[in-house]
């Protein structure tokens, strides 16, 4: 997930050190406070429990790191978290170790959306759309509210490429949300998007960088916007609390564990893996940041506060759907190429 | 404080003009009243009335010019760097503007009339010929400028170029032609618009000396032949003396004196004239006597000279005594001169057309002869001690330097 | 009149050896010497520019990844029609390739995202093949066998996909840059209206770039001629006002301008407590920002070529025009302004080149509208690891250049460049 902390020089640096003690097992993520709650949650009670010693560091997702320790048999990391995109790129080019899910956990506990070949998803994050509370006098419900500039006045914020935003436009003219992909997936479904994006251009104000919406939220720019939404929890934290989320047309997505090809930590990695799958670990870890579990049965064990603030709440999985992200692979330059012509016009 | 410097100003530009001319006697301050408004004559074409110039409002580097230009004279405006006569120049062409004081053309104040409607032509130190245009471009400027129609300026440009000898250059550019023949060019764009003066700001100062001295001659016949009024600044007192009708010196914003050229040299009223034109031996004196137009200065080692009185003061004072080289006679020539000495022979320096000997004479170290070859004596030997004289009416006594 | 004989043998030095042969050693040793001393630069611009604008060009038609990841399939196709389907051994080596590509995922997944550039979807139509294969038993027919795997192996369009991609060089990406492609029928045909993008961007760039060149001038000349007549003293600071941005990183000063141009921005503050503007002015994220933005931190480059173009103009030539009868204003228009073209024209050119290659003032301080070519390479390259596109686009840019500077010369002169 691009929206974390970038610090590749620090990453670099640690790594480098790192690789030097002697361990039983290397983990990366990426940084920021998503590390901060994996920490909390995962590392410091699986080294107490299990007295194994764990070697964590952070990147920034380049698979070409992954792709060089594999092509040149010295795998120095074991599990890394991927987003999905890489995953499954990732596993067609073979740079990850195919899953045995009788080491991990019962498959069927797990959103569908989690599994796959090479990895499992351990936490959901979710786009959605966020509002100024103190500049709309009623609260937005849908993305068919979204595009009401009548209704609610104001420009309105969208991340500045094809995906997701023309998931939203679809939602927004009606399509129910398990058949966007469907309709995406026809040039007749591809012109509606871009129809519907036509009625709201002169009102969008585009994002491109994830801290940039609270921002604009919060200083009035616009009045809405798509969002990631563990930003707009870190915004709420931080004492905008005028801002809100509204999950309905969510898209999410999965962040998942890979084991690298060929880690020689094979058995340890997963022995970790399904330790950070466990319903009563997920749940430390989404008290600590406001991405949901992807074990169901971490829900009933949270806080009815805290589980209603994460993309996996029941209510906010209601109506959101899952991103496709085959389609995105198939269909991405595409789709881009498309966007940025109509968005230059 | 200002009338004294009027007064001095004036004493020294006017006075030999009207006593060699008139044959009045006059020495010192007298001068003064002949300086007066209401004194110009159809005669005069520019006039500078009391003009004072200064930049940083407390020194003046032009102190107080008077000067009267005639109708068709090559005036020259001649001084060592800073003595203000480009300045002078400069106000004249309308670029600087007179702190105080007044300047006519024919008669009409120019002091409120922007440069380019002055119709002056003026040619500048570098030439100034506009690189991007050719020669012919060039000397069309000021015509099209007044908007002269396309036949009338290919006369006037072919005419001019004809005249400076350049015809063939006419689709040339600047850059492609040589300093003369650029030199040629600006005189020739000054000339083409037919303006009534024509100012020259040391035109010839990037050429070589042989160039120099043909320009000079073909700028004298250009003017000779057109019969326009030039105002020309330089430094160089060889050239001063060659092409002018009249030349003002200029020291410390002061016109010292403005005569021919042949009385600048031949009479300087002052010091400062006598050294910067021509060569000069300088004997420094008191003033014993003075009677009329002739005074008589004793030397410290308590010699007498007779010379002429042009610029002395009460008997007693310290004097200047000028004497040219070429003027000194020596051996029995002597005898026929009022003032005789004799002299020890330190150097000779052999120049071609004539010898140059150094010598001792009456305490001065390095008194100058100048000699004709062909009268040079050949048995003169360095060391030899030799009598020598000069006449009283080729010595002058000045103001003390 | 006689003429000189010409010595029927050649002149010799004192040692007996010809003087040519003995000048052209001589001057042979110089040249060797400035050349050794220059080598180091040499090869510098050697390996720092020139090899990586070769391998820009090169990589612009590189087409590896097809050819070399299904040689049998190709070799099969040379005897296809291009109207039906391709024959049952085009189906068998394709078979054969994939079933070969297995064993290496990278030529897999490279092939497969090239073709995946020519028709959406087929990246996994290959993944999907390639999954089933091989087959256990031979099949009887390889077509109606990889048609089961996937219905779409049956329409012709993917098999044109893989026949356009045959060569290792393919005109796609230039041709894309410019929105074209080949069609099914192999003809050069126009992009969909709704794909096209970059003829477009390409008169966008030149467009801002040209009134950037011109704001510039505008504001650069006077201030230029401000620089060149005022007294030592007061220039110099002057110029050090000028220069002080080349001594800001651009990100800092790009982020000024948003703090200053945003609408909750000082400038918009300002405007509103005066009550001069109800609403905020939209000064940034639209073309406003990228004009205020790249005027100010091109500006220097306009002024320094000027400035030391107008420092060798004598002041006597305008005098010398107004002495002539000309009006101060017209002399300066005349005179003074043509002998500074050299200066205009340097820093036009400069200024000119320096903005069709800009990317970051742009992309932070624009809005989609103003996106210029290199957003789009700095897009492909980073975004979607599309070289083929990054590198046609680039090399397009490079052409403009390079054409530019050749009108430049031809109208100008490149020997009046007058760079400072």
């Amino acid at each position: 997930m691009k929206r974390f902390d970038i610090k590749p020089l620090v990453a670099a640096m640690v790594c480098l050190s790192s690789l030097s003690y002697a361990k039983d097992l290397t983990v990366i993520s990426f940084g920021g406070a998503n590390k901060d709650a994996q920490v909390k949650a995962y590392y410091e009670p699986y080294k107490k429990a299990t007295g194994t010693n764990l070697v964590t560091s952070d990147y920034n997702g380049e698979q070409a790191k992954i792709k060089a320790m594999v092509q040149s048999k010295s795998v120095d990391w074991d599990v890394v978290e991927v987003e999905t995109p890489e995953l499954i790129r990732g596993c067609e080019e073979g740079l990850y170790e195919k899953l045995d899910w009788s080491k991990l956990g019962n498959k069927a506990d797990f959103l569908p959306a989690a599994v796959s070949d090479c990895g499992i998803g351990f936490f959901v994050w979710s786009t959605v759309f966020a509002y100024n509370a103190d500049k709309l006098k009623t609260a937005p419900k849908s993305w068919a509210d979204f595009w009401d500039v009548k209704k609610f006045p104001g420009k309105r914020g969208l991340r500045k490429g094809a995906k997701y935003t023309l998931e939203f436009a679809l939602l927004a003219d009606g399509v129910k949300p398990a058949e966007v992909y469907k309709v995406l997936g026809t040039k007749a479904g591809v012109d509606r998007a871009f129809k519907k994006l036509d009625a709201l251009k002169p009102s969008i104000q585009w994002w491109e960088a994830g801290a940039q919406p609270p921002q604009f939220l919060a200083s009035g720019d616009v009045v809405m916007s798509s969002v990631y939404n563990g930003r707009i929890a870190n915004a709420q934290k931080e004492g905008n609390k005028n801002l809100k989320i509204v999950w309905s047309g969510g898209i999410y997505d999965v962040d998942s564990w890979a084991i690298v090809k060929g880690s020689p930590n094979k058995a340890a990695a997963e022995k970790f893996i399904a330790y950070t799958l466990k319903p009563e670990n997920q749940k430390v870890y989404s008290q600590n940041i406001a991405y949901g579990p992807t074990n169901t049965k971490t829900i009933p064990l949270l806080d009815k506060a805290v589980a209603a603030e994460l993309p996996t709440a029941p209510a906010n999985l209601k109506d959101a759907l899952p991103i496709n992200v085959q389609f995105w692979v198939d269909n991405g330059e595409e789709l881009e190429q498309r966007f940025n012509a109509w968005a230059a016009k | 404080m200002t009338s004294q410097i009027l007064a001095k100003a004036s004493s020294f530009s006017f006075r030999n003009m009207f006593v060699r001319e008139s044959g009045a006697a006059g020495t010192g301050a007298t001068g003064a009243a002949l300086v007066g408004v209401g004194m110009e004559s159809p005669d005069t074409l520019v006039s500078f009335r009391q003009v004072q110039k200064s930049y940083d409002g407390e020194t003046l580097i032009v102190k107080n010019l008077n000067l009267e230009i005639r109708r068709g004279e090559f005036l020259t405006l001649l001084g060592p760097s800073g003595s203000g006569k480009t300045t002078s120049l400069m106000m004249l062409a309308g670029f600087e503007v007179p702190t105080s004081g007044e300047i006519r053309l024919d008669g009409k104040l120019l002091n409120n009339v922007p440069p380019h409607k002055r119709d002056i032509g003026m040619v500048f130190q570098n030439y100034a010929l506009f690189p991007h245009l050719t020669i012919f471009e060039n000397l069309a400027f000021p015509l099209k400028v007044r908007n002269e129609g396309f036949r009338e300026i290919r006369y006037q440009v072919d005419k001019v170029l004809e005249m400076v000898q350049l015809e063939k250059f006419a689709q040339r550019y600047p850059g492609q032609l040589s300093g003369g023949q650029q030199q040629r060019v600006a005189l020739a764009r000054a000339l083409v618009f037919k303006p009534k003066l024509v100012l020259m700001d040391e035109p010839l100062g990037a050429l070589d000396k042989q160039l120099r001295e043909h320009m000079q001659m073909e700028i004298k016949h250009i003017h000779q032949q057109l019969g326009v009024t030039v105002v020309y600044v330089t430094h160089d007192q060889g050239e001063a003396l060659t092409m002018s009708d009249r030349v003002a010196v200029f020291n410390n914003g002061i016109i010292q004196q403005i005569d021919k050229p042949e009385i600048l040299y031949e009479r300087p009223g002052n010091s400062f004239v006598a050294n910067f034109i021509g060569e000069n031996n300088r004997l420094s004196g008191k003033l014993v006597s003075q009677d009329g137009d002739i005074c008589l200065v004793a030397l410290p080692m308590g010699e007498r000279v007779v010379a002429r009185a042009v610029n002395v003061g009460q008997i007693g004072d310290e004097v200047s005594l000028s004497i040219r080289p070429e003027r000194v006679v020596l051996n029995d020539a002597a005898q026929a001169v009022e003032n005789r000495f004799n002299g020890q022979i330190r150097e000779f320096i052999y120049l071609g057309d004539h010898v140059r000997i150094r010598m001792e004479v009456c305490g001065a170290q390095d008194f100058i002869i100048k000699m004709p070859t062909s009268q040079f004596d050949s048995n003169l030997r360095e060391g030899d001690v030799v009598p020598l004289g000069w006449a009283a009416e080729h010595t002058h006594a000045l103001d003390p330097v | 009149m006689t003429d000189i004989a010409l010595p029927a043998t050649p002149l010799l030095t004192a040692d007996g050896t010809p003087l040519k042969t003995r000048l052209k050693r001589i001057e042979r040793l110089h040249q060797l010497k400035s050349v050794a001393l220059i080598l180091p630069l040499i090869l510098f611009l050697a390996l720092t520019f020139l090899a990586p604008i070769i391998s820009m060009l090169g990589r612009s038609v590189d087409n590896p990844e097809v050819a070399s990841a299904m040689p049998h399939t190709i070799a099969a196709m040379a005897q296809w029609n291009k109207k039906a389907l391709p024959g049952d051994d085009v189906y068998a080596a394709l078979v054969s390739d994939l079933t070969e590509m297995k064993s290496d995922q990278q030529r897999l997944s490279d092939a497969a995202k090239r073709l995946n550039m020519e028709i959406a979807g087929f990246r996994s139509l290959m993944q999907k093949t390639a999954r089933a294969l091989p087959f256990e038993t031979a099949p009887a027919s390889y077509k109606s066998a990889l048609r089961d795997i996937d219905e779409r192996w049956g329409d012709p369009a993917y098999w044109h996909a893989i026949e356009r991609n045959a060569s290792t060089n393919t005109p796609y990406y230039l041709l894309a840059s410019v929105d074209l492609n080949i069609n099914d029928q192999g003809d050069v045909a126009k992009a969909e209206p709704e794909k096209a993008i970059y003829l477009e961007v390409f008169a966008r760039t030149f467009w801002i770039s040209a009134v950037v060149t011109v704001i510039c001038l505008l504001l650069g000349f006077p201030l230029a001629y401000l620089l060149a007549t005022l007294p030592t003293r007061q220039s110099n600071l002057l110029m050090i006002l000028v220069l002080l941005p080349f001594w800001t990183s651009i990100l800092v000063r790009v982020a000024a301008w948003i703090v200053l141009l945003q609408s909750g921005g000082l400038i918009n503050g300002a405007l509103l407590s005066l009550s001069i503007i109800e609403a905020p002015l939209q000064l940034v994220f639209n073309r406003t920002g990228v004009y205020i933005s790249m005027v100010h931190i091109l500006l220097p480059y306009m002024i320094l070529p000027i400035y030391s173009v107008m420092k060798g103009i004598s002041p006597s030539y305008v005098r010398a025009a107004v002495s002539l009868g000309c009006h101060p204003i017209r002399s300066f228009w005349k005179v003074y302004f043509p002998l500074s073209l050299a200066g205009v024209g340097a820093g036009g050119l400069l200024v000119f080149i320096l903005c069709i290659g800009y990317y970051i003032t742009p992309a932070l301080l624009g809005g989609p509208k103003d996106q210029m070519v290199s957003y789009f390479v700095a897009f492909y390259t980073n975004t979607t690891i599309n070289w083929g596109m990054a590198t046609a686009l680039g090399s397009l840019l490079l052409l403009a250049t390079v054409v530019l500077y050749a009108v430049y010369n031809r109208l100008v002169g490149a020997s009046n460049l007058k760079l400072g």
